[in-house]
């Protein structure tokens, strides 16, 4: 077998055994779609009539987008705690004294992870549908949206990958990655306008990778703002281009690194 | 016979703990090792390293005549590992925990499968085979990760304290397949704390203390180190039992133990029960009440005070790590 069939084998293998837990304990999968759905009603009924946006657009097509965000995005911690409980119980010590890849474990880990993220916008969307959000793009603008979402999403899950093996416990991961996850969905446009922000922070949401993600799919899905002030950051010119550097990027350095701490790591 | 396993001058340090100090062991290609100690003595430490979950800092390792560093990728293929826990996926089936690790060790789909079936019924779990392993007691589960170490028919099989936390018919069960695996020509390295389990299953033994080999040789050997068998007797109220056990000292073969809390006496003696009447006489008319009094084959805990004059219970180590291991971990940690 070469390297490579190897490794797709193996994260197969792994994926599979990833996904029978869903099938197997119902919870997670009800809480994977509650959750966005009651973020959806939350923002859109709560909030949405003292949020203003400009321009001559909805909340809830503003909205949307940046549930979608922010909601796999959390989705993505998920990757961390399973592999720390997996740490835990001393599944990982068996999988590195198996002849597998190194990297199957955490291929097979983030791609179940993208799964469950795919199922939550898929609910999401629907949910969206039903209270107002509509697509007003092409088909391939808007399944490149969708694409957008989860690829960041994907990236986000490895960086998640190498805390879960770094801190090994899965209830502190969860808390550390809310440590860092809330600020980095809340002070971006996921929610509101920029322009409701204070300068300093106007100018961490402008370049937030989150805010970038959120103005790609609001331009995909075609609910950007008409109408409203062009934005002044680069990064919200160009958010696809944007968005996708940061996606390599994180790929780039997370992926070496968590199958670096993976080969090294073991239980206790 | 080639061996199997061979370990040379094997050092592994955890920070400024020095875990294994220069282990030498050399497994026979088809026999049964018992690695034995006491907690954190270094034992899982020497396993880990030869599955190759850890570097050795120092020293030669090879399993199946494969450095365990430089071809660790073959000496996986080649070995099977159960650990201290049962590392098995609770939310799978038993035969699915079984497929999984099979497709693992390369085995093809249909293989994997039908290999699955037969270490089903060879473990007794076949009745469980499409339960999730999270419904699985703990002997089921310690027997379902044993079948899954030996899914790809290893030739060398790492047991690391297989009976620990059994129930003792579970325990007499888990000899018996580990015995027919030795049988059937499997290399095995096992890992115990008792010296029953040792000197049942394994052609020889090493006892390893704060990461040094401290003995080495046969059950009878070790035995035989320890000297023959021990008088014991737990004496009530009256004399000191320091005074008893002055009276007792001419039929010691070697150093008397006294505990004063619990008035108790263990002395190594050779003449089996004549020793036994001729202690009670001797403690005739002294006024000593006698509550306990009998004679009993040495065990680890008898090695271990001979060899090392502690008992396996103060044997602490150095190598806390090791102890720390036996509970999930609770706080963040470097990686090992």
């Amino acid at each position: 077998m070469s390297a490579l069939s190897a490794v797709v084998a193996d994260s197969a293998t792994i994926t599979r055994r990833n996904l029978i837990k869903v099938k197997r304990v119902p919870d997670l999968i009800v809480f994977a779609t509650l959750s966005p759905i009651m973020f959806v009603l939350l923002f859109r009924y709560v909030f949405g009539g003292a949020i203003d946006v400009p321009g001559d657009v909805s909340y809830a097509e503003f909205l949307l987008p940046g549930i979608f965000a922010q909601t796999i995005v959390l989705g993505s911690t998920t990757t961390g705690a399973s592999l720390a409980e997996d740490l835990q119980k001393g599944l990982i010590d068996r999988f590195r004294s198996l002849p597998m890849s190194r990297a199957a474990v955490l291929i097979g880990r983030t791609v179940a992870d993208l799964g469950l993220n795919a199922i939550s916008i898929v609910v999401m969307a629907l949910t969206g549908l039903v209270v107002g959000w509509r697509i007003n793009s092409s088909v391939p603008e808007a399944i490149g949206g969708f694409l957008v979402l989860l690829l960041f999403a994907y990236a986000i899950s490895w960086l998640m990958a190498v805390v879960g093996l770094l801190v090994r416990t899965p209830e502190v991961v969860n808390n550390a990655s809310f440590m860092v996850i809330f600020p980095l969905t809340f002070v971006a446009n996921t929610f509101v306008p920029l322009e409701s922000f204070p300068s300093v922070l106007q100018t961490f949401a402008e370049w937030n990778p989150v805010s970038a993600v959120v103005q790609a799919a609001r331009d995909l899905f075609g609910n950007s703002v008409a109408g409203a002030p062009a934005p002044d950051a680069w990064s919200l010119q160009h958010p696809v281009v944007y968005t996708l550097l940061w996606t390599v990027g994180f790929l780039a350095v997370f992926v070496p690194l968590a199958v670096r701490l993976y080969s090294r790591t073991s239980t206790r | 016979m080639t061996p199997a396993i061979v370990v040379e001058g094997l050092v592994k340090r955890f920070g400024a703990t020095t875990a294994l100090a220069g282990v030498d062991l050399s497994v026979p290609e088809g026999s049964v090792l018992g690695l034995l100690g006491p907690n954190g003595a270094g034992k899982t430490t020497v396993v880990r390293t030869l599955a190759t979950l850890l570097q050795p800092d120092e020293g030669r390792v090879e399993v199946v005549g494969l450095d365990v560093v430089r071809d660790a990728a073959q000496v996986r293929a080649a070995i099977g590992l159960t650990g201290q826990y049962a590392a098995v996926d609770e939310y799978l089936t038993g035969a699915e925990n079984l497929e999984m690790v099979g497709r693992l060790y390369r085995l093809g789909r249909r293989e994997a499968r039908s290999r699955a079936a037969e270490l089903l019924e060879r473990f007794d779990l076949v009745g469980a085979a499409s339960r999730p392993a999270k419904t699985y007691s703990g002997g089921m589960r310690r027997r379902l990760d044993i079948a899954a170490s030996l899914i790809a028919r290893p030739r060398v099989l790492f047991l690391d304290e297989p009976t620990t936390g059994l129930d003792p018919r579970s325990r007499l069960g888990m000899w018996e397949f580990i015995a027919d695996l030795a049988d059937g020509g499997t290399t095995i390295l096992l890992t115990t704390q008792y010296l029953e389990e040792a000197d049942r299953l394994a052609d020889s033994m090493v006892v390893i203390d704060r990461g040094r080999v401290i003995a080495r040789g046969t059950g009878d050997e070790l035995k035989a180190q320890v000297g023959g068998q021990r008088l014991e007797l737990t004496v009530g109220r009256g004399p000191d039992v320091a005074l008893v056990r002055d009276r007792l000292r001419p039929l010691a073969a070697g150093e008397a133990q006294v505990d004063e809390q619990t008035r108790r006496i263990s002395m190594p003696v050779s003449g089996g029960t004549d020793a036994l009447a001729e202690a009670l006489r001797r403690l005739e008319g002294s006024g000593v009440e006698v509550l306990d009094v009998g004679l009993r084959r040495p065990d680890l805990d008898d090695v271990f005070l001979t060899l090392t004059g502690r008992g396996t219970e103060e044997a602490e180590s150095p190598d806390a790590a090791e102890q720390a291991g036996r509970e999930p971990a609770t706080t963040a940690g470097g990686a090992r």
